[in-house]
């Protein structure tokens, strides 16, 4: 009895009042979910129509519906810091509560709100825009996507069960090794970053063929979109730089597990080899999430500028040079670390560098607007303010390069503020545009404009309010993961606007998804399935787009196909409606769900070192494996009768 | 457009039959990529190998652990399943079922005995010499690095398996190719990887 006492009050966080809310409310949300979904005998249809559905855009919308519920989290985490350190000798978390609130709110935000965001925003429009039918693997595009949810799912149960990781999101040895960091928090996010990184991997091979291979008959490489092609690069990026994560990630875990000495500072282990490791995919990983934004800001504001994109060529090779550099410049996270001159001379240059092709970025943009007609919608307005705010970010960027004055800046929070100026008002601005921009693609209806509109200028305004004034913070002394400070120091004003700015924030966030459930009732529908005058494939289909995209593959000759389309149609050149023929589609599967949730066994099971469960996890997976190779009958054909009752439901078909 | 798909599926024609369907080709491109991303993973296992190789830390180090008689039949093993493997895919090219799964068989066979070789080697190592991976960090590296291509090898033996069972069953069809000339890819690759370990580990190793 007494053993089970212990074994629960470890096994559990207790003794936290705000732990015992959250338990509460997660074991309330469960039950609700669950009632739901069976007084209203939902659970056949969730599970056919969307637990084991391998329709791109389905799988998009459940990874954007999970990445903005990571928001949240993350979001909420960013909250209590900032409640935290709102004035001086605050006691609301204690340090080492705060120090695991900066650690999850940085990994989920990137790892579990960036990148699966991204991955949802491409997996709804990418396909569309080179007019496919689906990715080239979609059975593999699902398990993607389950594994990215159970890794997930895996990392934020450390919150309340057994301990959350405090060792940073960048998760330094020697520090996060088991010596001075024991417990599961560190199993955790070694565990659960690697599974749903294996889904990462898997998706950037995806797309990468997809894009490579499955374009419409026409579309040459320099004819694709701009967005498909920021995926392009981004996919490349990914399948080099996840595989040193992978290993880094795996040896720390074979480190805390087996007694191993990679990163230990005993036995020869070398605890700088986990910073080179990290950073060689934590640097392009900053590009993973970014160019992608740069794809998405370059499509809309084409779009709402009504021009054709200026300097489409040059867009895109200083997208490919900022992808060859993203993979020389990972040292410069840790130049005060005792490298000699020379290496710390050749970062810095690479990582200038890296300002120049992102610059010619930024004036392309400018001259795209240059003389257009521009129409401020709330995607164009999230874009515009992009380029100013992302700039600042740039800037400050160049200022960190410049290895000598790093010495200043290192860990302090001018860095805090300068990499939230970058992934803030590049790819949370990027991503909130992409959701505006292509909602109408994905349900059928479009948000509604003044909400959009309010939480807009909400969002931006106190994002200024939050990030302006920490460069100044910084500039004062004050340095990262701090978790309170003495009064006297001239400090406690800055932050308590600081903390103003992130309530802002909160609140813009709010009235978003307020929007999202207000439109879902009232918003208005998108019946032409080209709502803003787009010039890309994916408005040429209907909104919402049939599961099989297009009825006919579109045939494409120039840039901005669709635009070329319309214009061809406003010259009165008529369309030769074709015969439909009936369409190849893969069949659904719940062998990825099946599979991700053996991860997810096996993965709590190393997490407590419990090897009689994680073991048969692995076999569980391995099992999964050989099942789908045996599965011969996995692709059905839509009989055109189907396709004409669709496309006529659509108005497409008379 | 239909006159464009006609001349696409002509010229699947005249190709392997492995690459006679779209999904075939798109799956082989897919694995070759997926093979660039494992080399990016073993050269990061390399890198660190290779970074932690002199930090024996008063454990044995690699001149007091390899032989060369137990690591040159290991190698000869695997290089002559590739070669086993590869002639299993000429009689892919020939249609031929039987010899295909008869050289795929030896292939297992091989991989077999290349595993039970590896595994003698870790326990006389880790037991006998008293040099398990805990013991330095040159060891960690080593076993690690070692132990990824044979988990490889041994991932492999199990997928060579079931396609094994599958061309038994169903013959050769445009799936069956398409999948033995895949595992024929990953097998080949990881005899690649051998050959890096051999020089990179064990030949540097005891001349060091």
């Amino acid at each position: 009895m007494e053993n089970i006492k212990t074994f629960l009050s470890h096994f559990f966080v207790t003794g936290d009042p705000m732990i015992y809310g959250a338990d509460a409310s997660i074991a309330l949300v469960s039950v609700a979910i669950v009632f739901v979904l069976t007084y209203f005998k939902k659970w056949k249809w969730l599970w056919r129509e969307w637990l084991t559905t391998v329709d791109h855009k389905r799988i998009g919308i459940m990874y954007i519906i999970a990445a903005l519920l990571m928001l949240f989290r993350g979001g909420v985490d960013a909250l209590m810091m900032r409640t935290q350190l709102a004035l001086p000798n605050m006691h609301f978390l204690n340090s080492e509560h705060y120090n695991q609130v900066f650690t999850t709110h940085g990994t989920i935000m990137i790892i579990f709100v960036a990148m699966p965001f991204i991955f949802g925003l491409m997996n709804i429009a990418v396909p569309l825009q080179i007019g496919a039918r689906d990715v080239a693997f979609p059975f593999l595009n699902a398990v993607s996507f389950w594994l990215f949810f159970f890794g997930a799912m895996l990392f934020n149960l450390s919150f309340v069960i057994g301990g959350s990781p405090d060792a940073g999101w960048s998760s330094y040895a020697p520090y996060a090794g088991a010596e001075l960091n024991p417990g599961v928090g560190q199993n955790y996010y070694l565990i659960g970053v690697q599974i749903s990184g294996i889904g990462s991997l898997a998706t950037g091979i995806n797309f990468l063929v997809t894009i490579a291979k499955m374009r419409a008959p026409g579309m040459t490489l320099f004819k694709m979109p701009l967005f498909t092609w920021s995926i392009l690069i981004t996919s490349i990026i990914v399948i080099f730089a996840f595989p040193a994560f992978t290993v880094a990630l795996a040896l720390m875990t074979i480190d805390r597990l087996f007694g191993a000495h990679f990163f230990t500072i005993a036995s020869g282990g070398s605890p700088m080899l986990w910073a080179n490791l990290f950073w060689f995919w934590g640097h392009p990983e900053v590009y993973i999430v970014l160019l992608p934004v740069f794809g998405i800001f370059s499509e809309v504001i084409a779009t709402f500028a009504h021009k054709a994109l200026f300097g489409y060529v040059v867009m895109i090779w200083s997208m490919i040079a900022i992808s060859v550099l993203s993979f020389l410049t990972w040292l410069h996270h840790f130049f005060t670390m005792g490298n000699t001159a020379p290496v710390n001379a050749f970062f810095s240059l690479s990582t200038m560098l890296i300002a120049i092709p992102t610059g010619v970025k930024i004036f392309n943009w400018l001259f795209t607007l240059n003389k257009g007609r521009i129409e401020f919608t709330t995607p164009m307005l999230w874009a515009l303010a992009f380029i100013p705010n992302f700039t600042v970010g740039g800037v400050t960027g160049v200022m960190l390069a410049m290895a000598p004055a790093d010495y200043q800046y290192h860990n302090s929070d001018f860095l805090v503020a300068h990499f939230h100026s970058t992934l803030i008002a590049g790819t949370v601005f990027g991503v909130f545009c992409g959701l505006h921009y292509w909602w109408p693609k994905m349900f059928g209806y479009l948000l509604n404009e003044k909400l959009g509109k309010w939480s807009f200028w909400i969002f931006m305004i106190s994002y200024n309010i939050c990030f302006m004034p920490m460069y100044f913070l910084g500039l004062m002394g004050m340095t990262r993961r701090m978790y309170t400070y003495p009064a006297g120091l001239g400090w406690g004003p800055i932050n308590f606007i600081i903390t103003i700015g992130a309530f802002g924030m909160g609140l813009g966030f709010t009235i978003m998804a307020a929007n999202i459930i207000w439109s879902a009732i009232h918003g208005k529908r998108d019946t032409t399935g080209d709502p803003w005058d787009g010039r890309t494939l994916e408005w040429s289909t209907s909104s919402p787009a049939p599961e099989y995209n297009f009825a006919h593959i579109p045939v494409v000759s120039t840039r901005d196909a669709f635009e070329a389309m319309k214009e061809e149609e406003r010259k009165g050149v008529k369309r030769r409606q074709l015969p439909f023929e009936p369409i190849h589609m893969p069949n659904n599967s719940g062998i990825p769900f099946i599979m991700s949730a053996f991860f997810f066994v096996a993965g709590f099971g190393f997490v407590f070192e419990w090897y009689w469960m994680g073991i048969p996890g692995l076999i569980g997976i391995v099992i999964c494996l050989l099942a789908r190779s045996f599965v011969y009958n996995d692709h059905h054909h839509i009989p055109t009768d189907e396709i004409e009752r669709t496309e006529r439901a659509a108005g497409r078909f008379s | 457009m239909a006159a464009s798909t006609l001349t696409e599926s002509e010229k699947r024609k005249n190709m392997p039959l492995e690459y006679s369907t779209e999904e075939g080709d798109l799956r082989i491109v897919g694995f070759w990529i997926f093979l660039a991303a494992e080399l990016v993973l073993f050269s990061t296992l390399f890198a660190t190998y290779l970074v932690l190789q002199s930090h024996t830390a008063g454990a044995p180090t690699a001149k007091d652990l390899f032989k060369i008689n137990p690591v040159m039949a290991e190698t000869i093993v695997l290089l002559v399943s590739s070669f086993t493997c590869g002639l299993g895919t000429l009689e892919l090219r020939r249609h031929n079922t039987k010899g295909l799964i008869a050289w795929l068989v030896v292939t297992v066979i091989l991989g077999l005995a290349f595993i039970g070789l590896e595994a003698n080697e870790f326990y006389s190592y880790a037991v006998h010499e008293g040099a398990p991976l805990s013991s330095s960090a040159f060891l960690s590296g080593f076993f690690i690095l070692l132990g990824t291509h044979g988990a490889h090898v041994t991932l492999g033996i199990f997928w060579v398996t079931a396609i094994i069972i599958q061309l038994a069953q169903r013959g050769i069809t445009a799936v069956t190719a398409r999948k033995a000339f895949m595992v024929g890819l990953y097998w080949h690759f990881l005899d690649v990887v051998w050959i890096f370990i051999f020089t990179a580990v064990y030949l540097t190793g005891l001349v060091i």
